[in-house]
């Protein structure tokens, strides 16, 4: 046990690419946590796609011990937290565990949007920040500028910054220093009933659920008995642990410090990130602060390319779901697609991942419908129906309106770029709020926007349009009824549901003409004329027709080989095999993958 | 005489036995031709006469290693262009065929030719050596075309070279329609003089675009390919047409008066069999396809070395399922055999019959739009037995 005035909880946050986790790295191997013949790049990241995409996904936690200046030993818990706005719940609940963040800007780039929202979010939190320049041994750093930038956001000096190469290890010492004298030692009251913040969990197949725990009242004992606050569930406190960065069990963790807690408990949806953990004897009766339940923010139909694999699809989204509650989903049937599921993501990383992990990891062969948001629908009689499928909205005659999420923006680009980035806000339905100077170059804006118009292709033209020194942020505001409508295409007469969307009118001719245009070129000709329509209602917005086919045939059976005849007709044969049929027309499924892909 | 489009003969030439002989010599390559063929300038070619001479031994060579077989009914003597190497070397191809194999009474001895090598001497050597027909590399009637196609010949030779061959031998006309930059007007032109010359036998190819001939890398960085629809206007119209020099169509691509179909092409898509000698050549003998190198130095290293020039070999896995796809190219169609049953219950089969594509009756498919084969034979490849 720590006296809780050695403790430091800290976190890091920082843009992608930043150096987070190579200075996490840098931590480890300093304070000897990690012996360097040990040490593997982003020590933190265990997941593939995080050591790939360079990204956290899963929040961790590791502690270090570190003698100080003055020769006390200290406890250094550092707190690690995703990265993305998609995961802005869990960012909080890691702050929450926290007494104070290292702010982690790299010294060419200067703060981005993402890490200045959670900059804003630690500060709210009550964080004391230490700010830090990160890569100065880049031939391109600016170290001058960029501080000047952090005192205009945070106040302070320009000397209070702490100037660091993770890469080669120059300030680690001096940052170590500052966090045991610049952060506060943990508050909390070892008297009090126990209240311990999960911040993190994760399923392992062998010890069922394993949370993180930050204890901030009260302490947690190995064998007792844990109550989580907010689903009611009962357990044993199995384990209890610390991560140096090796899981050590210990027989209790005291208010201030951090560490695992292992029940037993098998299922994740059991214990969520951010709520409480107390005993049961005597136990907390008020939770922490800042619990809510995972809300998807875009959904997007998952299918298999073959159906015979929609079991294996269901295991594989079943098992993902051990490891990741905000991972929600459903059966759905669709007539282009057949069998699969309609699932609901936090964002469109969360989307991206899972659907990478599915196909990764699980070898499934997977289409995935554009992505949508949740949309609300009001009917006559006043009830709301929650629409998160165009295929969920109520009939036209009973439909009152629309209401679609709204989100608030944040986007911090060069200065030069203002001009385009507001153009594109504008043609993306966007309100302008406040406009930021962060430094003569660079400004910080801020918009209301429709989410929807986010998950379609904004990021991307973002950054296109501001060669790629724009970045974004956006949390959720508020639900606003907007004029949207329901486009349906159809083929040869039948709509195909995979294709249908829900597009604010203005947006729906375009949707309609560049589907009916892309799946004119996408569909090989048939035997006869195929009509495409894209259709409000029973007004059609757009038609294309597929002229019939009149010749599918090679010359000859050059000088009598017959193989390569049979080898080219077998070419064909497998083609026909990946065709689906709706109705009479033959649609390759990678017909239904392109048309949906959203780029241009 | 059986008539070219009878389902008699077509089972006829399922037992005649043939051979294929390959003379890949041209002035030039042509930019659209992926035959085996070897042109002054190809790498390592050297000098072409001795190069053809060295050839030339070889091919005796490679037909000395070929076990014995029953006399011919049919040989061709195809390329490349086998007029290049001149009369005597082909009476001498031709003569060694007869003494290893023997040929049936009444044996077609069949040369491809091109316009700009048809003499009076060159087709008297011809007849001399037994040829009694020849098929003239004629591709187009009008100049522009000709050049895009790269041909050596103008119009007016290969009218002068089918008239000498039509009073001599069976004579086939070989046309490419569908060539980019061809009006629908040149080509009804090419059909006309075509039609009125009344050869024995026509040929109709839609020119095809294959990968790494200079067509294809052309195509391949933007030059415009030819037009599927361009191309089956084409076809409708010489459908419309060949009627009047008395030509019946036999299969997807060929014409012949009555008592001049090809003997070694019906023989080939009644999955007959034959030897092949030469670069590349395609041989089927004993239920086994076999093909050679493509290279003549290859070719020639093997040869020399009294080893067989084989590149590689196919057992043909389920020959009944060839032999539909290969006879469904045929207009008299092909009988369905034990796969009757599966072909009537086939829902893509049945919807290229709704379609008008095909019509299956007593146990037959006829494939009654030709221009649409290749899907209908990638269906019937998907029925069981």
């Amino acid at each position: 046990m720590t006296d809780a005035a050695r403790i430091r909880n800290f976190c890091i946050i920082a843009h992608i690419d930043h150096g987070k986790s190579t200075l996490a790295d840098r931590l480890l191997e300093a304070t000897g946590a990690v012996e360097a013949r040990h040490m593997r790049a982003q020590h933190l990241d265990t997941m593939d796609i995080e050591r790939e995409r360079g990204i956290t996904i899963k929040a961790n936690s590791v502690s270090i011990r570190y003698t100080g200046p003055g020769g006390e030993d200290y406890l250094l818990n550092l707190i690690d937290t995703p990265g993305h706005v998609d995961f802005s719940y869990e960012v909080s609940r890691s702050l929450a565990a926290c007494e104070g963040a290292v702010l982690l800007v790299d010294a060419s780039q200067g703060i981005e949007a993402q890490t200045l929202a959670n900059a804003y979010l630690a500060i709210d939190s009550g964080l004391e920040i230490i700010p830090v320049i990160n890569k100065i041994d880049l031939p391109a750093a600016d170290p001058e500028r960029v501080a000047h930038e952090l005192v205009g956001i945070l106040g302070g000096s320009a000397a209070e910054i702490i100037a660091v190469s993770a890469k080669t290890g120059e300030g680690i010492a001096e940052l170590l220093d500052a966090i045991v004298e610049k952060l506060p030692p943990p508050e909390g009251d070892p008297e009090l009933p126990t209240r311990a913040l999960v911040f993190d969990s994760y399923y392992d197949t062998y010890r069922g659920v394993v949370c993180h725990v930050r204890v901030v009242d009260g302490s947690l004992e190995t064998g007792s008995a844990v109550r989580f606050s907010a689903t009611g569930v009962t357990a044993s406190a199995d384990e209890i642990g610390m991560q140096l960065p090796a899981a050590m069990p210990v027989k209790k963790l005291n208010n201030g410090e951090v560490g695992y807690l292992i029940t037993g408990i098998k299922e994740i949806d059991l214990i969520r990130v951010g709520d409480t953990v107390t005993t049961v004897g005597g136990g907390a009766t008020e939770a922490l602060p800042g619990y809510s339940e995972p809300r998807p923010m875009v959904y997007s139909g998952i299918f298999p390319t073959d159906g015979d694999d929609f079991e294996r699809l269901r295991d594989a989204l079943d098992k993902l779901r051990l490891n990741d509650s905000s991972l929600v989903y459903r059966a759905e049937t669709s007539r282009a697609l057949g069998f699969g599921f309609r699932a609901g993501f936090l964002g469109l990383l969360h989307m991206e991942i899972v659907r990478e992990r599915l196909e990764r990891e699980y070898d499934l062969d997977l289409v995935t419908t554009a992505p949508s948001v949740g949309y609300e629908a009001r009917t006559a009689d006043g009830s709301t129906v929650a629409v998160s499928s165009p295929q969920d909205l109520p009939d036209r005659a009973e439909l009152e309106s629309i209401a679609e999420p709204f989100v608030k923006v944040m986007i911090i680009t060069p200065s030069d770029y203002v001009g385009t980035v507001m153009e594109l806000v504008q043609h993306k339905r966007g309100e302008m709020g406040e406009m930021t100077y962060l430094s003569p170059t660079r400004v910080e804006l801020h918009y209301l926007m429709p989410l929807a118009e986010i998950v379609f292709d904004f990021f991307d033209q973002l950054k296109s349009r501001t060669k790629g020194y724009a970045s974004m942020d956006y949390e959720p505001a508020a639900y606003r009824i907007s004029d949207l409508v329901r486009v349906d295409v159809l083929l040869n007469n039948l709509s195909v549901d995979a294709f249908s969307t829900i597009v604010h009118r203005d947006k729906a001719y375009e949707y309609g003409r560049r589907m009916a245009t892309r799946l004119r070129e996408l569909i090989p000709r048939q035997l006869f004329d195929v009509p495409i329509q894209a259709a409000i209602g029973g007004r059609v917005i757009a038609r294309e027709t597929i002229k019939a086919k009149r010749k599918d045939v090679t010359a000859k059976c050059y000088g009598g080989d017959i193989t390569r005849k049979r080898k080219l007709l077998e070419k064909q044969k497998e083609g026909k095999k990946r065709m689906k049929m709706v109705g009479a027309v033959e649609v390759p499924q990678e017909a239904f993958i392109s048309a949906l892909r959203i780029d241009e | 005489m059986l008539p070219p489009d009878s389902a008699e003969l077509a089972d006829l030439a399922a037992r005649w036995r043939s051979a294929y002989v390959h003379i890949p010599f041209c002035r030039r390559r042509c930019p659209y031709c992926d035959f085996a063929v070897v042109a002054p300038g190809d790498p390592g070619t050297g000098d072409i006469e001795q190069l053809t001479t060295r050839y030339l031994s070889g091919l005796h060579a490679e037909i000395d290693m070929e076990s014995d077989w029953e006399p011919l009914a049919a040989l061709n003597l195809g390329g490349g262009t086998p007029s290049a190497v001149g009369a005597g070397a082909i009476a001498a191809v031709i003569d060694h065929l007869e003494s290893r194999f023997g040929l049936e009474p009444g044996a077609e001895i069949s040369v491809e030719v091109n316009p700009e090598d048809v003499t009076e001497e060159f087709v008297e050597g011809l007849a001399e050596a037994g040829v009694n027909r020849v098929s003239v590399g004629v591709q187009s009637f009008d100049d522009e075309v000709l050049r895009s196609l790269g041909r050596a010949h103008t119009a007016a030779r290969a009218v002068a070279a089918l008239e000498v061959c039509l009073d001599r031998f069976s004579t086939g006309l070989d046309l490419i329609f569908g060539t980019p930059g061809e009006s629908l007007e040149s080509w009804r032109a090419t059909v006309a003089t075509g039609v009125s010359l009344y050869p024995h036998h026509l040929s109709a190819y839609a020119l095809t675009v294959e990968p790494g001939t200079v067509l294809g890398r052309a195509v391949r960085e933007g030059a415009v390919a030819p037009d599927p629809d361009d191309q089956a206007d084409k076809y409708e119209l010489l459908q419309d047409a060949v009627g009047e020099a008395g030509l019946v169509q036999y299969e997807i691509s060929n014409y012949a008066r009555p008592g001049h179909t090809c003997r070694y092409n019906l023989s080939t898509w009644g999955q007959g069999e034959y030897l092949a000698f030469g670069l590349g050549a395609h041989g089927h003998r004993d239920g086994v396809r076999r093909r050679n190198v493509r290279s003549v130095t290859a070719y020639l290293e093997r040869v020399e070395a009294g080893a067989r020039p084989e590149a590689g070999r196919d057992i043909t896995a389920d020959p009944e399922m060839e032999r539909l796809i290969l006879g469904m190219r045929r207009t008299c169609g092909v009988d369905l055999g034990d796969r009757e049953e599966a072909a009537e219950q086939d829902p893509g089969l049945q919807r290229l019959v709704a379609a008008g594509v095909v019509e299956l009756s007593r146990g037959r498919l006829h494939v009654v739009q030709p221009l649409l084969a290749d899907d209908v034979g990638a269906t019937v490849l998907s029925l069981s037995a």
